[in-house]
């Protein structure tokens, strides 16, 4: 089975343990991936902000030359790229006047019929073989932080509940993991501000971290590059912000699957978090 | 009070430029709340979202231009929360897009948008040269054109021992039409 693939650029870079570890995994459960040819940066969440046609020509060129390349359908795990991307397909549909300004824009012909779909998405529909394969259980209590691009705004991205996603716990629990009920599952992380305002970044982040480990999970896990690098590389500025020391790992969620299914923790790229992957002792219950 | 007759006024008032920019009929927006509620930065924002819109409401010149000078649309995270909640299906999210192109256009941007804006235009260039963004070229553009030289100084070398950070740049092959493309969209507004 083949499938388009638009890795897009944090998967090259900050993020490329989230690249290495969906490629193991497609690989483990026999997707080929098919990368979209000479692809380019889909805008992220700099191009809207300084101009309205850039922001669907950028990820317009990329629907178009999977078009020419003739996919049917791309998988974007960055969730960034994945909505940009979704957003844009649905503008080109909805709007056929703007679809045609924007074909001259990029020099190509574009439709939108390609369908965009994210890591959890795809995952889901190879969840029984997934569960069959699973050979080292995740035996964890895990906090799914889904963030706001994978399931906002729901008509455009088309996928799971906008309020309380559940793709990612029912994944974690076919692999023997449990995705645990807490607050902050599609509560923003900050994550356009990163750079500029770190301080905002390690409130929200720190929200998210806070409860997370109040409600006993042993780690997070996210499908998204961004949010991974701002609990992760961020977590000092987190930490400071709350005042504790919280060693709570963040994976990605090809990460704790590729890890059920007995892959290499180094081919995961498990050894390129800031913070370590490692679970606390388990704390003697309470209640 | 008519705004097209004031001499100050660039044109219609905002509302009629969202009706026919963005389809979005601002008088839609009744005034519940919810996106206030729900922005998890609405406390940070002189301004929040449902008050910008109802100010977009009035139609009058001195309402348009405190909306685009406010620093809070600046902090929109555009993480979608407000247009996903809103019971009206205002599309609040590009609404607030179309602010900050606006307020960078009438030159009425909070002083507080010079970084903001300075990343996303050293990310811009990145792309603009290479295809694909170049982390590391972006924080230096980043730096040069913000002067917060010393901003994560100490992650960079983590980042390296870990792999993150590849010292040269990917080059596509179809740069010389993306470039044409940025002159299209983007031009000289640099």
């Amino acid at each position: 089975m083949k499938i388009g693939y638009y890795p897009g650029c944090s998967l090259l870079g900050s993020s490329r343990e989230f690249d290495e570890s969906v490629r193991a995994v497609c690989a483990a459960i026999g997707l080929e991936l098919v990368e979209v040819p000479d692809w380019s940066c889909c805008g992220a969440s700099s191009a809207h902000v300084l101009d309205h046609n850039l922001a669907l020509a950028l990820p317009a060129k990329i629907l178009a030359q999977a078009e020419a390349a003739g996919l049917q359908e791309v998988l974007a795990p960055c969730a960034a790229c994945f909505n940009r991307l979704a957003s844009t397909r649905a503008a080109l549909q909805n709007d056929p006047e703007a679809a045609a300004k924007i074909a001259a824009i990029i020099e190509m012909p574009v439709t939108g019929n390609v369908r965009v779909v994210n890591v959890l998405e795809v995952l889901d529909r190879f969840k029984d073989l997934i569960a069959e394969r699973t050979v080292a259980p995740f035996k964890h209590k895990v906090a799914c932080y889904y963030g706001c691009l994978l399931v906002r705004p729901q008509r455009v991205v088309a996928f799971d509940r906008a309020e309380d996603p559940l793709a990612m716990d029912r994944l974690m629990a076919a692999v023997g993991g449990e995705g645990i009920p807490w607050n902050f599952k599609t509560e923003c992380c900050g994550a356009a501000f990163s750079v500029t305002r770190t301080d905002l970044v390690a409130r929200l982040g720190g929200r998210i971290v806070e409860d997370a480990v109040k409600r006993g999970a042993e780690a997070l896990v996210v499908a998204c590059p961004m949010c991974h690098s701002n609990l992760d590389m961020r977590r000092p500025e987190i930490n400071a912000y709350l005042g504790a020391e919280h060693q709570l790992p963040v994976l990605f969620i090809t990460q704790a699957v590729g890890l059920a299914l007995g892959l290499d923790p180094k081919q995961l790229g498990l050894h390129r978090h800031l913070v370590p992957f490692a679970f606390a002792p388990q704390p003697v219950a309470t209640a | 009070m008519s705004s097209a007759t004031h001499p100050a006024n660039s044109g219609a008032p905002l509302a009629a430029k969202i009706r026919q920019g963005l389809g979005i009929n601002i008088n839609h927006c009744y005034q519940c709340g919810k996106c206030a509620a729900g922005c998890p930065v609405a406390g940070d924002m002189d301004l929040n979202s449902c008050q910008a819109l109802r100010l977009l409401q009035l139609r009058t010149p001195e309402t348009d231009r405190k909306v685009l000078s406010s620093e809070g649309i600046w902090l929109c995270l555009t993480c979608e929360t407000c247009t996903s909640r809103c019971p009206q299906e205002v599309g609040v999210t590009k609404i607030m897009d179309f602010l900050r192109l606006e307020a960078v256009r009438r030159d009425l941007a909070h002083p507080k948008s010079k970084d903001i804006l300075a990343f996303h235009r050293a990310f811009m260039d990145s792309v603009r040269v290479t295809g694909r963004l170049y982390e590391v070229g972006l924080v230096a553009d980043y730096k040069a054109r913000s002067w917060h030289f010393l901003k994560d100084v100490l992650l960079a070398p983590k980042l390296f021992l870990r792999g993150k950070l590849p010292l040269l740049p990917h080059l596509i092959q179809g740069r010389a039409a993306l470039q044409r493309m940025f002159r299209r969209t983007l031009g000289n507004k640099e």
